[in-house]
């Protein structure tokens, strides 16, 4: 991964992004200190290797497999590529799936973060009450990713759901939501813009840091509030902006538990909410095949790798750092 | 921020200068805050209703208050939800444990030490940050099967060895960068005392990192309470489910008879969360903030 930007837009804004090799005399540690390192790492370092390296490693052999957890390590067959090529050549379902997380991505993600930063740009006043409303908002963002939250989002999203009893107000008659392949996944949409508070809080953070004096300097200039929003906030703010697209991007692409909820853990109706760790968990834990799933594992790691690549490489032509730091 | 600060102390309604847009931006707010709350309510309201209630009035209130959902929902099944709300319990309050121990460890010797690799481990341990979960469960699951963990003697097993292992980067992170704060001459009035590492973490970093760990402690009790994919592949008999495992349960029932006590159980399962949010809601929201990930 080629994340070496440290998380923490607000602090990255001083300039003062420490890195481990900042300390003094990093290659020539001091006699005992090396050793003292490595045993406070050593449940890190022991985690490393047997929670994510030797996973990754047998996930990566088993996707040139057949393995299901039925056979027999002994008669498990090495396939080859087979299983890439199932998946990209002769598993709609698999495209399929793909189309529905991208969607869900590309509308939810955008839609999420313009609802965070509406809000945010709302609450950016000292006045009383303003903490009572931010941890309000923030609220979905805690309970949002529950089971209890899918099950009530589904019954209220329903044929006789309270949903449409609003719309039955208004002399609309509004579709079966969830059960209805044409909507199903856009109430999981609805569902994850609703949780809008977390990265609402981090916009927060990063408008206080824009200097006041940068307002007052374009107001003088005879900037009015859209000129100011768009030529002071949105460049101060588009280092807090990036992180919280790339947060949520993957976060986007990793929903599961509102999608199994919805379907009951079928991806349906008619497939429309086959998120792709949907597919996954299906594939590897419902029908077993895991050398399949592996593989598809894989592909996921390698696409969410290019993705977040693409976002820090694009980010340059439009992430302003007021530090100058070039990163 | 003091500029606009002043005009709010003069009274909660209408400051003397730009009522008009003061009150609109008001208004605007509760109206958000309405349509983000209504669910919340809406699940409240509804777990309250009788089952006749529920298939006529979707409104926001019962029009008779009734329990009988909660007491249903309690003993749906063959075993108390209290089992399910034990077990949830037990693994999210050692996941605290686990977390807690392992990130401060590991965070420690990234902050303070210094040994061969670190900056490499460092890059790792960054990395492993964005390194989704269900990439894993796959490999994870035949490993702790293999070795037997899996519906083995004691289920958890499987959710809790890696929280002691402190794979949950996000914690290391946060905690090293809490350390970074700690000013470097209390580690040199330690070494002067005769303090090596191991004395200096236990009486310099480890009661200066308190908040740290508090962080550390709300958020992964919260995202392990809240935690479902994993539980979902990890535990397999009914005595060892989890709440939101056990949640699910209601829906493979479709009859319209489940709705309330699947309300009912739903909202006993957010409330240790709620409760958490209002007690540490400051914390919570600024815990975030400075740390900024997830959720």
């Amino acid at each position: 991964m080629a994340l070496t930007t440290a998380p923490d837009p607000t602090r990255a804004r001083t300039g003062s992004v420490p890195t481990p090799a900042s300390g003094r005399g990093v290659g020539r540690p001091r006699h005992g200190e090396g050793l003292a390192g490595y045993v406070f790492l050593s449940p890190w370092l022991l985690g490393l290797m047997a929670v994510t390296a030797i996973p990754m490693l047998l996930s990566l052999w088993l996707s040139f497999t057949n393995y299901d957890i039925l056979t027999p390590w002994s008669e498990v067959e090495w396939v080859g590529l087979a299983n890439y090529e199932r998946m990209f050549t002769a598993d709609p379902s698999y495209w399929h799936s793909v189309r529905v997380t991208v969607t869900f991505a590309l509308v939810a993600v955008p839609l999420k973060l313009a609802a965070a930063l509406g809000v945010a740009l709302l609450l950016n006043r000292a006045w009383r009450g303003v903490g009572l409303f931010r941890s309000l908002f923030y609220l979905p963002s805690l309970l949002g990713g529950s089971v209890a939250l899918a099950i009530v989002w589904v019954n209220m999203f329903n044929r006789d759901g309270a949903f449409n009893s609003l719309l039955g107000l208004f002399g609309v008659e509004g579709a079966p939501w969830v059960n209805d392949p044409d909507w199903a996944l856009e109430t999981l949409m609805v569902l994850a813009i609703w949780q809008f508070g977390a990265p609402m809080v981090i916009f927060l953070a990063g408008l206080k840091q824009v200097p006041t004096e940068l307002y007052e300097a374009a107001s003088v200039d005879g900037a009015g509030r859209w000129r100011r929003f768009r030529n002071v906030t949105l460049p101060m703010l588009s280092p807090v902006i990036f992180f919280n697209l790339v947060l949520e991007t993957i976060n986007g692409f990793q929903g599961f538990t509102a999608a199994f909820v919805l379907s009951n853990g079928t991806g349906g109706p008619v497939d429309s909410t086959l998120m792709y760790t949907l597919n996954l968990y299906i594939t590897g834990f419902t029908d077993l095949e895991m050398g399949y799933a592996s593989a598809m594992a894989w592909v996921f790691l390698v696409a969410i790798a290019v993705i977040t690549a693409i976002f820090f490489s694009t980010g340059r032509f439009w992430v302003h750092y007021s530090d100058g730091e070039d990163r | 921020m003091t500029a606009t600060a002043a005009p709010a102390a003069t009274g909660r309604r209408a400051p003397r200068r730009a009522t008009g847009g003061q009150a609109l931006r008001l208004v605007v707010l509760i109206a958000i805050v309405a349509v983000v709350l209504y669910p919340l309510f809406w699940m409240i309201g509804t777990s309250f209703k009788s089952q006749e209630e529920i298939v006529n009035n979707v409104g926001l209130l019962p029009e008779a208050f009734t329990p009988g959902n909660y007491t249903a929902g309690w003993t749906n099944f063959d075993l108390s939800f209290g089992r399910f709300f034990l077990n949830s319990a037990m693994v999210s309050l050692l996941t605290v444990v686990g977390n807690g121990i392992s990130c401060l460890l590991a965070a420690y010797a990234f902050a303070r030490l210094r040994f061969r690799l670190r900056g490499l481990w460092f890059a790792v341990m960054i990395g492993t940050l964005l390194l989704p979960g269900h990439v894993l469960i796959v490999p994870q699951y035949i490993l702790f099967r293999t070795l037997g963990l899996v519906g083995g003697e004691w289920p958890y097993l499987p959710l809790l060895i890696p929280q002691f292992l402190a794979t949950e980067a996000f914690f290391v992170f946060l905690m090293v960068q809490f350390m970074r704060g700690i000013p470097r001459e209390l580690d040199e009035a330690a070494k002067i005392d005769g303090a090596n590492a191991f004395g200096i973490f236990r009486h310099v970093i480890l009661p200066l990192s308190r908040p740290a760990l508090v962080t550390t402690a709300i958020f992964s009790f919260i995202w392990t309470w809240n935690d479902f994919f994993r539980q979902l592949v990890f535990l397999s008999g009914l005595e060892d489910y989890t709440v939101p495992v056990a949640l699910t349960l209601f829906i493979d029932s479709t009859s319209q008879s489940a709705v309330g006590p699947m309300f009912a159980m739903s909202v006993l399962s957010l409330l240790p969360v709620f409760l958490f949010f209002l007690a540490f809601q400051r914390m919570l929201v600024e815990g975030i903030n400075t740390s900024g990930l997830k959720g």
